[in-house]
């Protein structure tokens, strides 16, 4: 044994520090000192005539958001998609992953499980323009833009997302349940009702954090099919962009992850992240 | 389960209707890199390989998937190197702050994208300007890395709570050094964790748009980028589509691996 090596095994403090470093100065140290440092900017505010920033504590940025009509309109909507995003997953998912977990035999199921999942691989940029194509006029549906493209688009994107969750809880969940709810009496509905979604509601809130927090984020999919529709993604580049107030981004961009916070906060209280 | 025999039925076809939704939109794209009309008319009018040959005659093409190659090698290995040093220290030792390491380590994949963008564009400028470091490949390699780490992360971690420690201890008794015990023991266990969560971690990589935006500079451009800025460009539309379909065929190859990887795991 080397002396480096023997040091190494006797000391499991200093084998620790050496693993930790590098994680922690790149994602402890810069990454969450760059988050703070946006947080901070936040507060700065853009003087409009010479474009500098200027770094007194203002509530500027926060007081714009919450007084502009325009911008509670904005997130209100960016909400609004999100959750219809997630409840159109909800409704086509949740079929889905039950014929796949209950319906379907083993080598089906292992086949249905890579279909569903093949899609994640591709691009997001690629799907989000297969929409375009489709949805432009002349296209396979020629339906346009606007924003019920874009919730659309979205809820395509993020399916997978929401059917793998929901499908890994129903396989968990013992076809013997079912079975005794039926053998006591119960209608498919009954059975539905009382057993399989209370015993599937962790796995439809899982699905249901990454469809509502990705569409949130989300600007790509509007610019590409939305038309003319802003999101709050959009609010945020466009002032980082044309605009060059990078303050008054950062305070947007605090919306969506206080709304998540939010989300993950109301979830919680469900107890369906304990056993997530 | 007793279900009546329409409702059967009808998950069944719920389940078809579902999977055509997925794929109806592909096979749309795969089907237009072949149409001869150049606005795509539908139904295609005739088929050609037209533009296949001016898609791989695009210099632009070439250099964006060039780009993209290096910046997801480069995100790769860092992940690689930061995920497996973090599994470690989590897995195999306890002490003060060890959730909010995992914590940290989701949190640029939890967080909206347009949030990690500005917040290291933002820090890159003010950080490395002053050094003579604008923002280029080398910032969309640290970006990228910083949202991939988890995935080499949580595959590490789920190797090492499943091998447990013992083959590690029974190396050290029989006086292996920590050095030989990993590359003879604990590197052979978790060598397919490894590849499974640099596949993912090069795949995200390749496919990110949001944070490239904001740590590439004015001339580096990842296949994305390139995508997103011909979008809007009737006379590219050919060109994108197929750089599209080829992207669509080649997201067969990582499926194949991970399959591949996960039967590998099945037989341990």
């Amino acid at each position: 044994m080397s002396r480096a090596g023997a040091f190494l095994h006797r000391r499991a403090g200093v084998r620790l520090a050496l693993l930790l470093s590098a994680p922690l100065a790149w994602l402890g140290l810069a990454y969450l000192g760059a988050l703070a440092a946006l947080l901070v900017t936040a507060f700065h505010s853009v003087d409009t005539f010479t474009g500098t920033l200027n770094r007194t504590f203002t509530w500027a940025n926060f007081l714009d958001l919450a007084t502009g009509e325009v911008y509670r309109t904005i997130v209100l909507r960016s909400v609004g998609v999100a959750l219809a995003v997630t409840a159109i997953d909800l409704v086509v998912a949740f079929p889905m992953a039950f014929a796949m977990a209950k319906l379907a035999g083993p080598r089906t199921r292992r086949w249905l499980v890579i279909a569903v999942l093949t899609p994640l691989w591709a691009s997001y940029l690629v799907k989000a323009y297969a929409w375009r194509v489709m949805l432009s006029s002349g296209g396979l549906l020629g339906w346009g833009f606007g924003l019920t493209a874009t919730v659309l688009t979205l809820a395509y994107l993020w399916l997978p997302y929401m059917i793998l969750p929901i499908y890994a809880g129903l396989e968990r969940l013992p076809g013997s349940l079912l079975e005794a709810a039926g053998d006591l009496g119960a209608r498919s509905w009954q059975v539905f009702r009382t057993v399989v979604w209370p015993l599937t509601f962790p796995a439809v809130i899982a699905g249901s954090i990454f469809t509502f927090s990705l569409s949130l984020g989300d600007y790509i999919a509007v610019k590409i099919v939305g038309g003319r529709s802003q999101l709050i993604g959009n609010v945020v580049y466009d002032n980082i962009g044309a605009a060059g107030d990078l303050p008054f981004a950062a305070a947007v961009a605090t919306v969506p992850v206080v709304v998540m916070l939010g989300y993950l906060a109301a979830v919680r209280r469900t107890g369906a992240l304990e056993s997530l | 389960m007793n279900l009546s025999r329409p409702a059967r039925l009808l998950l069944r076809l719920a389940l078809a209707a579902g999977l055509a939704v997925i794929y109806v939109p592909l096979a749309v794209v795969l089907l237009n890199s072949v149409n001869a009309d150049r606005t795509f008319g539908w139904p295609p009018a005739g088929l050609t390989l037209r533009w296949w040959g001016a898609a791989w005659a695009s210099s632009g093409v070439r250099e964006a998937l060039w780009t993209s190659v290096r910046a997801g090698l480069g995100a790769t290995a860092i992940a690689l190197v930061l995920g497996t040093m973090a599994a470690f220290a989590v897995q195999r030792h306890r002490f003060f702050g060890r959730q909010a390491v995992s914590l940290v380590i989701i949190l640029p994949i939890a967080l909206p994208g347009i949030v990690t963008g500005i917040a290291l564009n933002n820090a890159f400028r003010t950080v490395l300007e002053p050094f003579g470091v604008g923002l280029g490949l080398f910032t969309v390699v640290v970006g990228h890395a910083t949202f991939c780490v988890v995935t080499v992360y949580n595959n590490v971690l789920a190797r090492l709570r499943r091998t447990g420690i013992g083959l590690e201890e029974a190396s050290a008794d029989l006086g292996a050094g920590p050095f030989t015990t990993f590359r003879l023991v604990t590197f052979p266990l978790i060598r397919s964790a490894l590849l499974a969560g640099g596949l993912l971690a090069f795949a995200l990589s390749f496919d990110e748009i949001i944070v490239t935006t904001f740590t590439a500079g004015a001339g580096v451009r990842t296949l994305p980028i390139w995508i997103f800025e011909n979008l809007f460009r009737p006379n590219q539309a050919p060109v994108v589509n197929v750089v599209a379909a080829a992207l669509i065929v080649a997201s067969l190859i990582p499926v194949y691996l991970a399959q591949r990887l996960s039967s590998d795991v099945g037989t341990h």
